[in-house]
């Protein structure tokens, strides 16, 4: 064992991985309310970053999933208004015209009634609480793929009488209106047959009673020309379609003619919700680098507590490198505690709101892995100085403190 | 224990100053040689130089001016990496305050001792529990520092600076936090690890337990006064 000439190969000092991670946790197992408080600090900034990017998402598959049910093959066609500021209505035949457009699959209109909806007689003739009325084709929902939540649609009811289905909106503005009661439109009673689910594509319509077109013609004297003309295309022929729409609608006045596509109001929702993405990833960003901080600032403190384990260390064969090994290692474990505890807190938030919100949880398994292997990095950053500090430390010095 | 020939030096200082920045000169040429087994102790008041000796003597500092010799190495040719492992091998020490890690056991305590040699875990752990019961502590190997007596830490201390078999038992003032019963156990303890042939050198500042031990160096202001070894060099009974 020992060697007893200066020219044999003298049996070096080890310290084996498993034994750098087996005093790296005891230095952290030593003072756990510290690691603990230190590791929250990595912990949030990735909770909140994963989280964050979890939600974003979870977001994103809800609204491409809504997309492709609602389908983005939808334009709308309102009538505007003409170079000199007046309001142009769409010709009567605009509906017919348009149909006649080869990719053109289905079409449906609205007008509006000028007329109030309220819940009784009794109501004063100025509360219409934001509620319109819209005279509609039968095959308005199918053209829309609106989706009713109890009742039936205009296309079932005899024509001529005077029904009305409601929006979302309407029939919980008007007091919890359900199919079978009686609404008040202008003096006149209408049956309820129907009320829809919102309608993500047309929201304007969640806030409308909606009568079959013969009935306001009959009762308030609408218009039979469209004031908003739906149309559904073979969604290859889209922006073909789109571009003519205008000049077929109207072809008097192409410019009083306003073409949108409903699809593009979810899509921007999407962008702004992005941009509010990139804000908070930065927030979580700047919350890691305080933690990172604040593990450096732990080690610091630990490697001056701990002078006496460093003596003692160097004591038992430890050379410096070693010491700066293990508290690197400490620094490193301590982060990465962190980073784990704030994937799983992240998940579980983005978890959590997802169910809540009925959305479905989309996460890329590569978030939390990506926000463990940053925290790794963070705490191997904030490592490196108290490390060194401690390989530096003459062992004579840290016995004698 | 040790294989070595009783005339083999462990510790070979020859003209050691050591002098601090600040201008303290602590060593003022020292010589000093000790055997493989021998037993003695460094005596003298405090600011004689004893604890830069335990450093000296214990490779932890190297001196200003002279050479300093482990186990026939000149330290000063070697480096970190070499002089740790030399270390680990040759010197076990023991020290004032024990130094145990809290929270730990005695077992996983003494097996410390042993991390930086490259011995497997579990062979470590069964050198702690034979050093533990050389040292009388069989019974308490699982028991932490906090559950143990002063007398019991100390024992923990100095089996963990038995498990590598050093030469030499370097002890800086091992008894200075005992009451003067369980000082003469320990005492008695390293006496014993002598007989079984380990060398034992003690720092202290008393001359009563400097007067159990074969050997005694007085040192003074950084020079060494006084060194009985010309009555008592050589093998111990």
């Amino acid at each position: 064992m020992s060697a007893t000439t200066p020219s044999t190969p003298l049996p070096t000092s080890v310290f084996r991985p498993g034994d750098i991670a087996r005093a790296a946790s005891g230095g952290l197992a030593a003072n756990r309310l510290r690691a603990i408080l230190s590791a929250l600090g990595i912990a949030i900034g990735i909770a909140s970053m994963v989280a964050v990017l979890g939600i974003a998402s979870s977001s994103r598959a809800e609204l491409l999933a809504t997309l492709d049910r609602l389908g983005t093959n939808l334009l709308a066609v309102t009538s505007g208004t003409s170079f000199v500021g007046d309001d142009v209505e769409l010709p009567e035949m605009s509906t017919a015209m348009v149909e006649r457009i080869g990719p053109v699959e289905a079409t449906a209109s609205t007008t509006a009634v000028d007329a109030a909806v309220f819940r009784n007689e009794l109501m004063p003739s100025g509360r219409t609480g934001g509620l319109a009325v819209h005279a509609a084709d039968a095959d308005l929902l199918h053209v829309l793929n609106g989706t009713l939540a109890s009742g039936r649609f205009l296309d079932t009811a005899p024509p001529g009488l005077p029904v009305t289905v409601l929006g979302a909106t309407a029939a919980e503005r008007l007091g919890g209106i359900r199919p079978g009661m009686q609404v008040v439109i202008d003096d006149e009673r209408f049956g309820v047959i129907g009320v829809l689910e919102p309608l993500e594509l047309v929201p304007a319509l969640d806030s409308a009673a909606i009568v079959p077109r013969g009935v306001a013609e009959t009762l308030f004297g609408t218009s039979t020309a469209p004031s908003t003309l739906y149309v559904r295309t073979t969604p290859a022929q889209i922006d073909a379609v789109s571009g003519v729409l205008a000049a077929t609608a109207n072809p008097e006045n192409p410019e009083a003619v306003e073409v949108s596509r409903p699809s593009d109001a979810l899509a921007a929702r999407d962008a702004t919700e992005s941009t509010f993405t990139t804000l908070l990833l930065g927030l979580g960003a700047v919350a890691l680098v305080v933690g990172g901080l604040g593990i450096a600032n732990v080690m610091v403190i630990a490697v001056l507590e701990r002078r006496s384990e460093i003596g003692l260390r160097r004591a038992l064969g430890a050379t410096r490198r070693f010491i700066s090994r293990q508290f690197f290692g400490e620094a490193v474990l301590l982060s990465g505690i962190g980073g784990l505890g704030g994937g799983l807190l992240g998940v579980g938030v983005v978890a959590v709101y997802a169910t809540s919100r009925a959305l479905p949880v989309a996460i890329d398994p590569g978030v939390p892995f990506a926000g463990v292997g940053a925290a790794v990095l963070i705490g191997a950053v904030a490592g490196v100085y108290p490390a060194v500090r401690a390989a530096r430390m003459s062992p004579t010095e840290a016995l004698n403190h | 224990m040790t294989a070595m020939p009783s005339t083999e030096q462990v510790i070979s200082l020859r003209g050691v100053h050591k002098r601090y920045p600040g201008g303290v000169h602590a060593l003022r040429g020292v010589d000093l040689d000790v055997n493989a087994g021998e037993m003695l102790a460094i005596v003298g008041p405090s600011g004689s130089g004893k604890s830069t000796m335990l450093h000296i003597v214990g490779t932890l500092d190297l001196p200003t001016e002279g050479s300093v010799h482990l186990a026939g190495h000149d330290i000063s040719h070697l480096n970190d990496r070499e002089l740790s492992g030399l270390r680990a091998r040759t010197i076990g020490f023991v020290f004032q305050q024990f130094f145990l890690l809290s929270g730990t056991s005695a077992l996983d305590n003494v097996a410390t001792g042993a991390v930086y040699t490259g011995l497997p875990p579990r062979e470590r752990r069964a050198r702690a529990a034979a050093a533990l019961d050389r040292v009388g502590l069989g019974h308490r190997v699982d028991h932490h520092p906090n559950e143990l007596s002063g007398g019991e830490r100390q024992r923990v201390a100095v089996a963990r600076a038995l498990i590598n078999d050093p030469q030499l038992i370097l002890a800086d003032e091992p008894t200075g936090n005992l009451d003067s019963k369980t000082e003469a156990q320990i005492i008695d303890l390293l006496q014993h690890l002598h007989d079984e042939g380990t060398g034992v050198l003690v720092i202290t500042h008393s001359h009563e337990i400097a007067a159990t031990m074969p050997r005694q160096v007085s040192l003074h202001d950084g020079r060494i006064v006084a060194d009985t070894a010309g009555r008592h060099v050589g093998a111990p009974a």
